[in-house]
């Protein structure tokens, strides 16, 4: 007699489908897992059993044996529990097998029968919806997130619902919602709340405006979190697509708030300092996604650079340059996208004295090398705007309010639509600056074409018709400076 | 190359000194009689303050654009700015080394040391292989002193290296200067110690020149700057300031005042170090 549910199994954010069959034999009674199940997918012999006796099923006393197919498919964690509960009772004829063909499940059982939310619903839902079948049994929490993905989800609290409802004995609510329905929105940092800062400020809105990366080096407590905080608040909305592309992510990596299962506010990731490479770039057998894939379409802020450990900071050049992170492994490759905005900090000297009137630098100069020498010229030349804050006198922190998010957040968005558009010719007289600057600054090749690119920006907001001198003239002052490009 | 005491193009003024060495090993292309000409030594801390290293580079500069060679230690900070302020002038320098003629101490200025080498000369009284060892240094500082008619201390700290080639200079009856610094640094200390002994204050490239009498270069006028260049200049001038104190007192937007900032930056006007803009003279 044998039974079969279908699935899906996640690798890295792609859902593969496998089938799970449940055959019964006589024999010496026992349940045996075949098919490449990992300790988690192993240990649910004893959540089924435990679940099926507590939803008042009968556990067939048969030798019953479970193949994951195909075998060669590493297969991972607990949302296999309810799709093997079900291909059982399915070949123990306690529930219709036709009715269960149609039907896609995921789901974590409780020992007392109870359903339990998994992560990456939403990928196994789009897969459940790609492989034709209509319907997802899962549990109610996820019912929400699986309703994103055009699928119809059968939301259920217990095993015994969901056998109710293949039983035709039981007809579950319906789940409309298809976005975040009418939980509150999440308050993002608001820009008002920054006094001072006016180059810093300009800074952000341009870093928003040209989607460049940012860094911010100055002395601690001088709000360079703060800034860096409040940069997706001027960040244009993501578009529907781009929202269940993160969607996505976060619901892998298990993120999701059960409220709002739709993440239509850009992420903001910041990582401690002691991440270590595949926290920040993915990793580990399944691979799972990393920070800078949790980032993607958002901004990784990345406190106090110089502390990372170099192989991080190194890693991290080529989600920069391509905005993906292709993880190999011997069973085959995941490709995660992170194609994020970076925004970094750092102290100008160890003690982080150097920068403040108020406090004496006491860094010896070798040590003040060795700091320094720990951001290497090639992850330099990926930030287009640099920084230096000295610490703010009294009076500047006395002034008013600044502008709110929102205006700036207007005219972020009209830049990006002029920078989308005709690329802005540049007015001789801005190139023959640029010659100038090159000569007599320290800037190299890199830096120049850095330079361009801020120029654009700084005319696309401005509303000019090219790049004209001051446009270029501005730019130069967001350059890496000689301090750190030694 | 050696150049022994007994040597005709051995420096003059080194010979003249209470212990002048038994001779010199040069390293670069230029002529031994480079170290002849009239120089001036600009020394000081190796951790110096931003505010330090710009005013070594200006004064490396000025100095080497008045015709004078621009002597110091090689070493980081003050040394270095000094060097590469000389080079910036288009003139050799000369930098003298506590260790062994073919040695690069420190690493990091090899560099600039490969750059001294094609105009200037690199020297040393020690034979290749010599380790740099603590007390080797107060004997090169003897012969920075030796070779010069002039000390300019910029920054020290109370027992600072500078601040014993200042007293050779002061037995062998040169000039010393000293770069006033505030009251409450710790990296000033020894430069102002040294002014409360007598040493000459130093507040402009110019009062090396009026004490060696050197006429001094007709003042550069400023060049044609914007407007909102002319005011963000006059404040930068009243004091160090950074670009946010500079919107503050100008009620530009941050900017216009980083389009000033630039312009006064590319046309020589005005530095930054740490984010902080000072006015060049």
């Amino acid at each position: 007699m044998l039974g079969r549910t279908v699935t899906h199994a996640l690798v890295g954010l792609e859902a593969r489908k496998v089938e799970v069959e449940a055959h019964l034999q006589n024999g010496l009674p026992g349940l045996a897992i075949v098919g490449l199940a990992d300790r988690a997918c192993q240990e649910a012999k004893h959540r089924v059993r435990s679940g099926i006796a507590s939803a008042e099923l009968e556990w067939p006393s048969r030798r019953i044996t479970v193949n994951l197919a195909p075998a060669g498919l590493r297969k991972e964690g607990s949302g296999f529990d309810l799709p093997i509960a079900l291909a059982i009772l399915a070949a123990s004829r306690q529930l219709p097998a036709d009715r269960l063909a149609s039907h896609a499940a995921i789901g974590e059982l409780a020992l007392d029968g109870r359903l339990r939310p998994v992560a990456g619903v939403l990928a196994a839902a789009e897969g459940a919806r790609r492989a034709g079948l209509g319907r997802l049994l899962c549990a109610a929490e996820s019912a929400a997130e699986a309703a994103l993905a055009g699928i119809e989800p059968i939301p259920a609290r217990h095993l015994a619902e969901v056998v109710g409802y293949l039983r035709g004995e039981y007809e579950p609510e319906a789940v409309e919602i298809a976005s975040n329905g009418d939980a509150p929105p999440v308050e993002l940092p608001d820009l008002a709340d920054v006094r001072g800062q006016e180059r810093a400020r300009r800074a952000l809105e341009l870093a928003a405006a040209g989607g460049h990366n940012l860094l911010l080096a100055g002395p601690p407590g001088i709000g360079k979190s703060m800034l860096a905080r409040r940069l997706p608040g001027i960040l244009p909305s993501l578009t529907r697509e781009e929202a269940l592309e993160v969607t996505r992510i976060h619901s892998v990596a298990g993120l999701l708030s059960r409220d709002r299962p739709l993440v239509d506010r850009r992420p903001f990731r910041a990582p401690h300092h002691s991440a270590s490479t595949a926290a920040i770039v993915g990793g580990g057998p399944g691979p799972r996604p990393g920070e800078a894939t949790l980032a993607h379409r958002g901004v990784l802020f990345l406190d106090e650079l110089p502390e990372f450990h170099r192989p991080v900071l190194e890693a991290l050049r080529q989600p920069l340059e391509d905005g993906v992170i292709a993880i190999a492994r011997a069973e085959g490759r995941a490709v995660f996208p992170s194609r994020f905005q970076l925004v970094a900090s750092m102290n100008m000297c160890p003690c982080g004295g150097r920068g403040d009137a108020g406090a004496d630098c006491q860094c010896s100069s070798q040590r003040l090398a060795a700091f320094r020498e720990k951001l290497s010229r090639a992850l330099l030349d990926r930030f287009d705007l640099v920084v230096a804050l000295p610490r703010p006198r009294a009076a500047e922190l006395a002034g008013e309010a600044g502008e709110p998010s929102t205006v700036v957040r207007g005219r972020v968005a009209v830049a990006r639509d002029r920078l989308a558009g005709e690329p802005l010719a540049r007015t001789d007289a801005a190139t023959a600056l640029l010659d100038r600057a090159v000569e007599r600054l320290p800037l190299s090749g890199r830096g120049r074409a850095r330079v361009g690119r801020v120029a654009r920006t700084i005319a696309a907001l401005a509303g000019a018709e090219a790049v004209a001198e001051e446009h270029l003239a501005e730019a130069l002052a967001y350059r890496s400076p000689r301090e750190l490009a030694q | 190359m050696k150049l022994a005491r007994s040597d005709a193009r051995f420096p003059a003024r080194l010979k003249a000194i209470f212990d002048p060495p038994p001779g010199l090993y040069l390293r670069g292309s230029a002529d031994p009689e480079l170290l002849g000409r009239r120089a001036v030594a600009v020394v000081g801390a190796r951790s110096c303050s931003p505010y330090g290293a710009q005013v070594a580079r200006m004064l490396g500069r000025e100095l080497a654009a008045a015709g004078l060679l621009v002597v110091s230690g090689l070493a980081r900070g003050i040394d270095g700015e000094a060097h590469r302020g000389a080079l910036e002038a288009g003139s050799p320098t000369v930098g003298v080394l506590g260790c062994g003629i073919d040695r690069d101490y420190p690493a990091v200025n090899a560099t600039l040391a490969r750059r001294m080498e094609e105009e200037g000369l690199v020297v040393s009284e020690y034979e290749a292989g010599v380790e740099p060892a603590p007390w080797r240094f107060p004997a090169r500082n003897r012969i920075i002193a030796g070779l010069c008619e002039a000390v300019v201390v910029v920054e020290a700290r109370e027992r600072s290296g500078a601040l014993i080639t200042a007293d050779f200079a002061l037995e062998e009856g040169r000039e010393v200067f000293a770069v006033p610094g505030e009251i409450t640094s710790a990296l000033s200390a020894g430069s102002n110690a040294l002014l409360k002994l007598g040493a000459a204050p130093l507040t402009g490239s110019g009062d090396v020149l009026d004490a060696l009498g050197i006429d001094r270069a007709t003042p550069q006028v400023d060049p044609d700057v914007s407007e909102a260049a002319q005011r963000v200049l006059a404040l930068v001038r009243d004091g160090a300031a950074a670009a946010d104190d500079l919107t503050v007192r100008t009620s530009l937007d941050a900017g216009a005042v980083s389009v000033a900032l630039t312009e006064l930056e590319l046309a020589g006007l005005v530095a930054a170090a740490d984010g902080v803009y000072r006015a060049v003279r």
